[in-house]
C-alpha cells in the first residue's frame, strides 16, 4: 500500500501550489508533498510576469508584459504554454486573492518602490502596496523604524527621487511605540500591530497602533501618502491601515521588505487555505522525495526519506515542482548538472568554466538550467523523448529562462503550475 | 530514588527494570559529554545564510524580548563556543525545544543537535548548582518519577494534587502550583498487557481478525509491530496505548511490547544527553531485536518518534541507531502506509467525539504529520475536525512544568486556547501528552489521542 491521490505535486512553492489548486479546482484528488516549509515567505510577495525582456542589455522594463510573450523565443516556457494560458493562470490566482491583491485592472505592469528604494516593475501586488505605486504624483513620506534593519527611510526617499518619481518624497524615522529589542524581527512588529496592547508607561492607555500615529504626525507635512516597511500584521493588515489612515489623514501603503518578508508570508498563508478549501491534502516538512519506482514508461510510486524511513505515495500523475539549483530541484555538481528525484535530462555546457560568466552579474549559464519540457510540460530526455508519460514539471525546474534578469519568477511558476495541474487532473 | 527501585523487585519486569537502573551509579557523564562534543557542526552552522526565518518561526521569541531567539541560540553561539573559552549563554535555558525553528530553516541549519550539544555542555560545565538545576534533573527523569509514583498510584495522584504538597513544590522545586500534576493509572500498560497474555493473546486476536477479514493466514510476516509507549502512556494515559493495541489488532497485527526506557525527550530538553544516552542504548538494542525479527517500531508519542527517528541518529553512535530510525513510524502513519484507511473508515460513523479541536504538536510537525489526522478524519461520518492552527501550544515538555517558564508558556500558548475557544467543539485532540495537558489546562477540554478516536470508529 502506499498514500494515494489522483495527483501528487511535489513541492511547495508557488509552481506546486498553482498546480495543485488548478487540478483540485477540476475535482481531482490531489496532495501536495513538499520537503521544506515553502520558500514563499522569504519571497517580496509581488507576483512578477515579465519585468525585462530577455537579453535585455539595458533596455528599459516591459510596459505590457503579455504583448512581449509574442517576442520570447520557442523554447521559453511562456512560448510554450502559450500567452491565453498566461493569463488564465493568473485569474486563478486574481480569484484565489480577491481583494487583497491588486493589478488585475491592467495588462501594464505597475512600477512599486522597494525596500532600497529602487523601483520594480510588476504584475500583481499585496492590496497595502496600491498606495506607493510609482507612478503616482501624490507626495510620499517614508517612515522608518529605529531599531528595524533593512529599511532605512531617508537612503530609499533619496533613491526615489533620484529614480525620478513624479513626487516629492520626505523620510522620517520613529521609534515604535513598543521598543522592541534591538535585532527584532519584522514578526515580532507586525504581532505587536496585529495584537494592538496598550503602550505602557506615561500614564495612558494608548494602544499601539494610535501612539505609532502620534509619533508619525508631526512629520506628514504635505505628504498625501505614508509607506512603512511591510510590518503591518500579518492577521489584520487591511484594519491596520485602515486605522493609521483614518488617524494620519493620509493614504498608508507598505513597502515590501527582504526575507523573512511578511507579504511573502500572508501570500503563502493564503494560498495555503486556498488549497486546503480546494479540498487538496497538504503534507510540508516530512522529507524530501528521493526515489522512485516506475513501469512501463509510467512512474507508480515515489518515496519520501522520512528520517531515513522511507514513505510511499502513489499516484496516476506527478507534477515536478522542486525549484531550481536554490530551491533543491536541480542539483549541480563536479560531475554535473541533473534533476535529482527522476534523474531527467538537463543541458548544460560540459566544461564548467562556461557555467559563470566573469561578472557577478552577467549572464550564467546556471541561471537557465532545468528540465527541458514538451508542449504538455513533460520533461524530455536528450533525444526529444518524454521522460515519464505521467511526469509533468513546473515552476523553476524548467529550464531555458533567466527569471532573476527577466523577473518573470512568479509568472512562470503561475502559468507552468496552472497548465501542469490541469492536464494531470483531465489525465489523472 | 534509584535505591528504592532497586529495593522493589516482584515481579520479572521490574527485575530487569531495575537492573537497567542500577547503572546509574557508577556512571560517569564525562565520558560520554566528550563524544557528544566531538560532532562537528560546522557545515551546518555555515549554511546558515541569515535570512531570520528561524526567528520568526520562534514561539518564545515572540513573546519574549530578553530571548536572543534560534539564529543566536543555534549557528552563532556554535561559533563562539567553538572559538574557545566562551561559556553557553543562559539564555539556552529560555529554549522550549519545540524545533519549530529547525523546521523553518531553509537551509537545513541543524537546530536540534545544536540546541542539544549546547544544553548539554551548560548543563555539564556553565550551569551553577542550585535547586533548578536539581529541578530540571527530576524533570528529565520523569520516567524514574513515574516508575515510583505508579507503585502507588492513588496516593500519588492524591499527595501530587494536594493544595498544601504543590504549594511546598513551589516554594522548594520551583514547580509551578497552577498546573495540575498529570493523574498516575492505577494499573500500568504494562501490567494490563502482561495480563491480558501479552503477545500470545496478541497474536490471537490479530489471527481472528484476519481470518474475519478474510485473509486466513495463520502466520503473518508481514503484520508486526513492536510497540514503544514511552512513560507517558504506560504510567499516565494507559488508554491511549489500550486503544492503539485494540485498533491495530483490529486490522490484523501482531504486537509486541519490548523492553524499553524513557525516549530521552526529556533529558535532551534539560540538557541531559549523558542520560539521554543511556536509556538510548537500552532502547536500540532491544526494539532493534525486534527489529531483525521483522518487526516495525511505532510510537503513539509524537515526541518520542522525533526522538527514535531523529535525534538519536543525530546525537548518538550506537550500534544499530540508523536501522532504528528507519523502521519507526507513527502509529497514525504507519497505518496510513499500510492499510487503506479511507476504505476502512466509509461509511463508519463516531458518536462519542463529535466536535474535535485538533492540535497539531510541534514534533509531529517536525516530522511532517501534522496535517494527517484531519485529513483522515475529514470523511467520517458525525465527527468535525477543526484544526487549531500552527501555533505552538507552550508547554513543550518538562518546559512549562518551571516555575519561571510557566508565564511564557501560557502566553505562547494563548493563541491556541483561543482557537479551541473559538472552535466550537467539546472534545480536543492531540498526539502529544504534554500538549494535552496544556490543552486540558488553558480550556478545560477533555482531550484525546487521535488512536481513541480510531477505536472508537474501527473497532
Ligand atoms: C528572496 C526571494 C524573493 C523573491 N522575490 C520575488 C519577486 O519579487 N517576484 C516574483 O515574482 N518572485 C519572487 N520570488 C520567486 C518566487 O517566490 C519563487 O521562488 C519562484 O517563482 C519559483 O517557484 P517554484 O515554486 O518553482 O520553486 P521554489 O519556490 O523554489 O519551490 C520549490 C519547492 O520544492 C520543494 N522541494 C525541493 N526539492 C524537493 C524534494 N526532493 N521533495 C519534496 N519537495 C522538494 C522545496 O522545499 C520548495 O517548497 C522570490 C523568491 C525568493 C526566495
Ligand atoms: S527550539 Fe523552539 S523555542 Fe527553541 S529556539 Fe527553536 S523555535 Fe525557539
Ligand atoms: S518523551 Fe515519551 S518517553 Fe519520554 S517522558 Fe514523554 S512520553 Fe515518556
Amino acid at each position: 500500500m502506499a498514500i494515494d491521490s489522483d495527483v501528487l505535486v511535489i513541492g511547495g512553492g508557488i509552481a506546486g501550489l498553482s498546480a495543485a489548486l488548478s487540478a483540485a479546482r477540476t475535482g481531482a484528488d490531489v496532495r501536495l508533498v513538499s520537503e521544506a516549509e515553502t520558500t514563499l515567505h522569504h519571497a517580496s510577495g509581488l507576483l512578477d510576469v515579465l519585468g525585462y525582456p530577455p537579453n535585455a542589455d539595458g533596455d528599459g522594463p516591459v510596459v505590457d508584459p503579455f504583448d512581449a510573450i509574442g517576442d520570447l523565443p520557442d523554447s521559453h516556457p511562456y512560448a510554450i504554454v502559450g500567452a491565453g494560458t498566461v493569463r488564465d493562470g493568473l485569474a486563478m490566482i486574481d480569484d484565489v486573492l480577491g481583494e487583497t491583491y491588486h493589478g488585475s485592472h491592467t495588462d501594464a505592469n505597475a512600477l512599486v518602490p522597494t525596500h532600497g528604494g529602487t523601483v520594480k516593475p510588476t504584475a500583481r501586488y499585496p492590496a497595502g502596496v496600491t498606495a506607493g505605486l510609482a507612478s503616482d504624483d501624490r507626495d510620499i513620506l517614508l517612515v522608518g523604524f529605529e531599531r528595524l534593519t533593512g529599511f532605512d527611510a531617508g537612503v530609499a526617499a533619496d533613491h526615489l527621487e533620484a529614480a525620478g518619481i513624479p513626487a516629492e518624497t520626505s523620510a522620517a524615522t520613529v521609534e515604535f511605540p513598543i521598543v522592541v529589542r534591538d535585532d527584532a524581527k519584522v514578526t515580532r512588529y507586525a504581532h505587536l500591530l496585529d495584537e494592538n496592547p496598550t503602550v505602557d508607561g506615561a500614564g495612558s492607555d494608548r494602544r499601539v497602533r494610535a501612539a505609532l500615529a502620534d509619533a508619525v504626525e508631526p512629520s506628514v507635512g504635505e505628504a498625501e501618502r505614508i509607506g512603512f516597511p511591510a510590518v503591518l500584521g500579518v492577521d489584520h493588515p487591511a484594519a491596520i491601515r485602515d486605522e493609521l489612515e483614518d488617524r494620519l489623514g493620509a493614504a498608508v501603503f507598505e513597502i515590501p521588505m527582504g526575507p523573512p518578508s511578511v507579504l511573502g508570508g500572508r501570500l503563502e498563508d493564503r494560498l495555503y487555505a486556498a488549497l486546503d478549501d480546494a479540498g487538496g491534502q497538504i503534507e510540508s516538512g516530512g522529507g524530501p522525495i528521493v526515489d522512485f519506482d516506475a513501469e512501463g514508461g509510467m512512474i507508480s510510486a515515489v518515496y519520501m526519506d522520512r528520517s531515513g524511513s522511507q514513505i510511499p505515495y502513489a499516484a496516476e500523475q506527478y507534477v515536478l515542482a522542486t525549484g531550481d539549483v536554490a530551491g533543491g530541484g536541480i542539483d549541480s555538481d563536479r560531475d554535473g548538472v541533473t534533476e535529482p528525484i527522476f534523474g531527467c535530462h538537463v543541458p548544460h555546457p560540459d566544461d564548467r568554466y562556461e557555467w559563470f560568466e566573469g561578472e557577478a552579474f552577467g549572464e550564467h549559464a546556471f541561471a537557465e538550467f532545468g528540465v527541458v519540457v514538451d508542449d504538455a510540460l513533460r520533461p524530455m530526455d536528450e533525444g526529444g523523448t518524454p521522460e515519464f508519460a505521467n511526469l509533468r514539471a513546473a515552476g523553476a525546474v524548467i529550464g531555458g529562462y533567466d527569471y532573476p534578469a527577466e523577473k518573470s519568477a512568479s509568472g512562470v511558476s503561475i502559468a507552468t503550475g496552472y497548465a501542469a495541474g490541469r492536464r494531470a487532473a483531465r489525465e489523472g | 530514588m534509584s535505591d528504592t527501585q532497586r529495593g522493589d523487585t516482584t515481579t520479572d519486569r521490574a527485575e530487569t527494570d531495575a537492573d537497567v537502573e542500577s547503572d546509574e551509579e557508577g556512571y560517569e557523564p564525562r565520558d560520554v559529554f566528550d563524544s557528544t562534543t566531538e560532532m562537528d557542526l560546522r557545515a551546518g552552522a555555515d549554511n546558515c545564510t541569515k535570512v531570520g526565518t528561524c526567528d520568526a518561526e520562534c514561539p518564545v521569541a515572540e513573546v519574549n524580548d530578553d530571548f536572543p531567539g534560534p539564529q543566536f541560540q543555534g549557528p552563532e553561539q556554535w561559533r563562539l563556543s567553538q572559538k574557545g573559552e566562551v561559556e553557553i549563554d543562559d539564555s539556552i535555558t529560555e529554549c522550549s525545544n519545540c524545533l519549530q525553528c529547525d523546521s523553518g530553516c531553509p537551509s537545513g541549519v541543524p537546530f536540534s543537535e545544536m540546541h542539544n550539544t549546547a544544553r548539554a555542555k551548560y548543563v555539564l560545565e556553565d550551569q551553577p548548582l542550585s535547586i533548578k538545576k536539581i529541578r530540571n534533573r527530576i524533570l528529565a527523569n520523569y520516567r524514574t518519577s513515574a516508575w515510583l509514583a505508579s507503585k502507588l498510584p492513588r496516593t500519588a495522584n492524591f499527595f501530587m494534587n494536594n493544595g498544601a504538597v504543590r504549594w511546598l513544590m513551589e516554594k522548594t522545586m520551583k514547580i509551578p502550583s497552577e498546573r495540575e500534576f498529570p493523574e498516575f493509572a492505577t494499573q500500568t500498560f504494562r501490567e494490563w498487557w502482561a495480563e491480558r497474555g501479552g503477545e500470545a493473546t496478541s497474536k490471537e486476536r490479530a489471527r481472528e481478525a484476519r481470518a474475519e477479514r478474510g485473509g486466513a493466514h495463520v502466520q503473518s510476516d508481514e503484520k508486526r509491530i513492536a510497540y514503544f509507549h514511552g512513560c507517558y502512556s504506560n504510567y499516565n494515559t494507559t488508554e491511549v496505548a489500550k486503544a492503539m493495541v485494540r485498533v491495530y489488532e483490529s486490522l490484523g497485527y501482531e504486537i509486541t511490547v519490548p523492553k524499553q526506557k524513557c525516549s530521552g525527550t526529556p533529558m535532551f530538553a534539560n540538557g541531559r544527553v549523558d542520560d539521554a544516552r543511556r536509556h538510548a542504548k537500552v532502547n536500540v538494542e532491544h526494539l532493534g531485536n525486534a527489529i531483525e525479527d521483522g518487526y516495525d517500531v511505532i510510537c503513539t508519542c509524537s515526541s518520542c518518534s522525533l526522538a527514535l527517528r531523529q535525534e538519536y541518529p543525530d546525537l548518538f553512535d550506537l550500534e544499530g541507531i540508523d536501522e532504528l530510525a528507519a523502521h519507526t513510524y507513527d502509529a497514525m502513519e504507519y497505518l496510513r502506509i499500510h492499510e487503506d484507511l479511507e476504505a476502512e473508515l466509509a461509511g463508519a460513523e463516531a458518536e462519542e467525539f463529535p466536535d474535535v479541536a485538533y492540535h497539531a504538536p510541534c514534533h509531529s510537525r517536525n516530522q511532517g504529520l501534522g496535517r494527517q489526522a484531519v485529513e483522515l478524519f475529514e470523511d467520517v461520518d458525525g465527527v468535525t475536525v477543526t484544526d487549531v492552527g500552527d501555533s505552538c501550544s507552550g508547554i513543550s515538555g518538562t518546559y512549562g512544568w518551571k516555575e519561571e517558564k510557566y508565564e511564557t508558556s501560557m502566553e505562547i500558548g494563548e493563541e491556541m486556547f483561543e482557537h479551541m475557544a473559538e472552535a466550537d467543539a467539546e472534545h480536543g485532540m492531540t498526539e502529544c501528552p504534554t500538549c494535552s495537558m496544556q490543552m486540558e489546562h488553558g480550556t478545560g477540554y477533555e482531550i484525546h489521542h487521535p488512536m481513541q478516536l480510531l477505536d472508537t470508529v474501527l473497532t
